[in-house]
């Protein structure tokens, strides 16, 4: 019988990039649904009813819900494909750590460089580059997290590299003068195609956040 | 070789009682090493130098920290009672209730209701009511989240079980109320009296005092605003 994979999913979502790269890295099919977050569908509301939020990954059916669990999930049962979690316990909780920090500290402070400004946005801006140096000297001279190929930080780090140009120029200030290893890790990434497929086109980010923040009374 | 298992923690911290509860429910030994926040150990920066909490696990030599990390490592090192289920999408719900735990109850509850009075608090009420029904509807037809016995999201969930009569001591007001939640107060009544669990509450009469403190400074604080 043929998997049925549905992913819902909001374009601009650095989350649902991730779900998008390890489906491409897995070579699955699936149906993307695009969903209107300010008009949410009835599947979405009953498919994550908890949360109502993306991506909601839906698989024959069964609903899986947070990005960094349906990743794992992707990896656990297309376990034979192109894995991204180590077989090691030690290596795989280092993996699951640091995948947990980017969660932990990125989005917000991302968030406070876009839609904030003064003292609150410098903060922000200062965080936002401590945490990158770190993630920078955990990536160290491996030419990614997951070593020799992609790997669980990799997909969940990745995908906030095409709001970096937002980021920047809301910011005022450049990334890869800051993280030049970083960057350099980005474009090697998007090199391959389940990666360069996956990240929208940071221009088109920073066009979605400027609506956002003229709505927000921002601009 | 012999194994080398350490693990940082402090009295109180409910975050290092699920390593606590997994090691036993595992049968490993460990050695313990109790950490004064106000003054960490170096062992501690360099064992946990990007977050610097406990609890840290270190076995032979290699740290490893954030509690729900720590409870898949211990799992996946010693095969024997696994806390997760085998099938991955099982897995996968497990791992989001214990994230929601974390996320929503945890911080509604602490941050929201414990933490605030007055109109503040009566909102994060009604927030954590809602997040604590879908824990109560998690549970139906189920002795333990994790089935017939208890597994990682009992473990994830298991501050409620000690820490919400003490919230309630100190605040004054019923946060889990036996008959809008019947299924979820039974499993934290079941949860507490388990023989690995019941031993290793931290002394009440502590947890008391360093809450009142806590929640007296914290409520200072807002006022002085």
């Amino acid at each position: 019988m043929a998997d049925e994979i549905i992913l819902l999913d909001f374009w601009p979502s650095m989350f649902g990039m991730r779900v998008r790269v390890a489906l491409a890295e897995k070579g699955l099919k699936y149906e993307y649904r695009q969903e209107d977050l300010r008009n949410k569908s009835p599947l979405l509301l009953e498919m994550n009813p908890v949360h109502k939020k993306i991506p909601v990954l839906i698989h024959n059916g069964k609903p899986i819900c947070e990005s960094l669990i349906i990743v794992q999930y992707i990896d656990e049962v297309w376990k034979d494909k192109s894995p991204l979690l180590p077989s090691d316990p030690y290596q795989r909780a280092q993996a699951r750590f640091w995948a947990d920090y980017v969660d932990k500290k990125l989005y917000e402070l991302g968030g406070k460089i876009w839609s904030t400004k003064g003292e609150e946005q410098e903060t922000g801006k200062k965080e936002f580059i401590e945490c990158l140096k770190l993630l920078e000297g955990e990536l160290g001279e491996k030419p990614y997290f997951g070593g020799e190929k992609i790997g669980f930080v990799d997909v969940a780090l990745v995908t906030f590299s095409c709001w970096f140009y937002a980021y920047e120029t809301f910011g005022n200030f450049s990334i890869e003068a800051e993280c030049p290893k970083l960057i350099a890790w980005t474009k090697r990434c998007m090199e391959k195609e389940s990666v360069s497929s996956s990240l929208e086109d940071p221009h088109k980010v920073h066009g979605f956040i400027m609506g956002m923040r003229k709505r927000f009374g921002i601009e | 070789m012999a194994e080398e298992l350490k693990l940082f923690r402090t009295w109180s911290s409910v975050f290092a009682l699920r390593i606590v509860w997994a090691l036993k429910i595992k049968g490993v030994e460990y050695e313990t090493i109790f950490e004064d926040l106000s003054n960490k150990s170096p062992s501690l920066l360099q064992y946990n130098p990007v977050h610097k909490k406990v609890p840290v696990l270190v076995h032979n030599g290699k740290p490893i920290a954030e509690s729900l990390v720590i409870l898949e490592y211990i799992d996946e090192t010693w095969r024997e009672t696994p806390l997760l289920p085998e099938d991955p999408y099982e897995r996968a719900m497990a791992r989001f209730w214990a994230k929601f735990g974390d996320d929503k109850v945890l911080t509604s509850i602490v941050w929201g209701v414990f933490f605030k009075e007055g109109k503040e608090q009566e909102e994060a009420m009604l927030e954590a009511m809602e997040h604590l029904q879908f824990l109560e509807d998690e549970l139906k037809g189920k002795r333990f989240f994790g089935g017939e016995r208890i597994g990682f999201v009992d473990l994830a969930l298991g501050w409620l079980a000690n820490m919400i009569s003490i919230f309630e001591e100190v605040a004054g007001l019923k946060m889990v109320d036996e008959d809008k939640f019947p299924l979820l107060a039974a499993w934290m009544q079941e949860f507490a009296d388990s023989p690995i669990i019941k031993d290793n509450w931290p002394p009440r009469d502590k947890m008391i005092a360093k809450f009142q403190a806590l929640r007296d400074a914290k409520l200072a604080a807002a006022a002085s605003k």
